[in-house]
């Protein structure tokens, strides 16, 4: 098996993705991986975060000692407001994703289908307690969602599926994946090309995810 | 005249019944009402219907309030967490009914409620297991699910300041649900640091304004203390 390619560290993923929003963008990161996006906006790109709990214009983390825990983001890290940035309640906040005014979220995943069905809520495991949040709210009400996740499981099985086997998050919602090894479009006709990693053939890929991606 | 400002938690609260849906403000270390459950719990009402984001963390509010039996079902979107131990043994052990809803869907069911809607018609979790059962429909090439609203018996928030109206400010992102919840519940109490005069809060600012608000009490200034958050990646 040819190993000759470099995956993207976390770091560089994050960056991937930074580099797809563009200027003045109205944006939700999901909790987890997602949150270290907001770290790599390119310069000169005024882009708006909005978190569940009813921020927009969420600033990053204060410095040490200046927490305040009335101002926190959805994984209850503190954060900070940025100038211009507002507050409102929960069912406004919600409105703002279902209502369509996101721009982009980006979510991490389980899951995802070649047609853009996601799982990311719940492995279904007997006698698990679910939890949900604004896993399902979100999914389906930005404008375009976005998967960040590795491609492979620990055991090298790929999370991009044919159909998922995990409860679903959404259906047919997920527009772009972005992984350690290749950013894929997810379409009603199934998986599209965007990029790969130096030295990873297209043919290596479709191996990986055992399914056919079209150029 | 219009007073709605109480001397007390005890007398805010003494009306609570037993078997009563009581909403609960609060995302995480923000707008959680510590004194008024800390009042529910000494009040002493049982066979309780909980409406919160989450599940209650540690040992302290809501948790408490579990672990003294006096919940039968909850309400929520994310009852899992790093210290959620009470909820989860009761769930383990069969003592509390869960009924989980999306966020969204919780906000949205109590706006409904507070607005004198019947039920609408949400796209949110289609063809996902939380909506298996529900009715649905195609409404302009989109599916949504039927969505019935959820109203309070009570709800108790946590505001920064008010008036003898009933009029609330609140701080940060501590406003989350308080203003949907004071809406959807009948007896609406909500704590403040602070008393205004009448006049003295900015029309322009007041946020939850005081025909949904039954009773004001204020507490004493404590910061927001940390905990119950989630790790980075």
């Amino acid at each position: 098996m040819s190993m000759a390619y470099q995956k993207r560290t976390k770091d560089r993923l994050a960056a991937r993705i930074a580099q797809d929003i563009h200027d003045g963008a109205y944006v939700n990161l999901g909790i987890g991986m997602p949150t270290a996006v907001a770290n790599h906006i390119p310069a000169g790109r005024e882009v708006i975060l909005q978190s569940e709990n009813g921020i927009l214009g969420m600033g990053p983390a204060p410095a040490a000692g200046q927490e305040d825990y009335d101002l926190i983001n959805a994984g209850k890290q503190p954060v900070t407001l940025q100038p211009g940035g507002a507050y409102f309640h929960h069912a406004d906040s919600f409105a703002m994703m279902r209502g369509g005014h996101l721009d982009i979220c980006v979510l991490g995943a389980f899951q995802v289908s070649a047609r853009g069905d996601l799982a990311n809520w719940s492995t279904g495991e007997p006698g698990a307690i679910p939890a949900v949040g604004g896993a399902m709210d979100l999914a389906i009400g930005a404008k375009q969602t976005w998967v960040m996740m590795d491609l492979l499981t620990k055991k090298g099985e790929s999370k991009i599926v044919e159909r998922c086997t995990y409860p679903l998050t959404g259906i047919a919602c997920v527009k772009r994946i972005y992984t350690e090894l290749c950013t894929l479009e997810c379409t009603p006709q199934g998986l599209k090309l965007v990029d790969l990693v130096d030295g990873l053939g297209h043919a290596e890929l479709e191996r990986l995810i055992n399914l056919p991606i079209a150029a | 005249m219009v007073n709605k400002i109480a001397s007390s938690i005890a007398e805010a609260l003494a009306g609570v019944q037993d078997g009563a849906t009581v909403l609960i403000g609060g995302f995480g270390t923000s707008g959680i009402p510590g004194e008024l459950i800390d009042g529910l719990i000494a009040q002493g009402a049982k066979e309780l219907t909980v409406v919160n984001n989450n599940a209650g963390n540690a040992d302290y509010g809501l948790a408490a309030l579990l672990k003294a039996g006096r919940v039968r079902k909850i309400i929520c979107s994310f009852p899992r967490q790093v210290d959620s131990h009470v909820f989860d043994e009761l769930y383990r052990t069969g003592k509390i009914e869960l009924e989980l809803v999306p966020q969204g869907n919780l906000a949205e069911r109590m706006r409904a409620a507070g607005a004198g809607i019947g039920a609408f018609f949400c796209p949110t979790a289609f063809g996902t297991e939380l909506a298996k059962g529900k009715e649905t429909r195609e409404i302009g090439g989109r599916q949504y699910v039927l969505e019935y609203p959820i109203h309070g018996d009570v709800a108790l928030i946590k505001a920064e300041a008010g008036d003898r109206w009933g009029n609330l400010v609140y701080r940060k992102a501590a406003r989350n649900f308080g203003p949907v919840m004071a809406a959807a519940a009948k007896h609406t109490v909500a704590t403040v640091y602070e008393i205004k005069e009448l006049g003295e809060l900015d029309p322009e600012a007041v946020v939850t304004p005081g025909i949904y608000v039954s009773k004001i009490v204020k507490i004493p200034r404590v910061a927001t203390q940390a905990g119950g958050f989630k790790k980075a990646a």
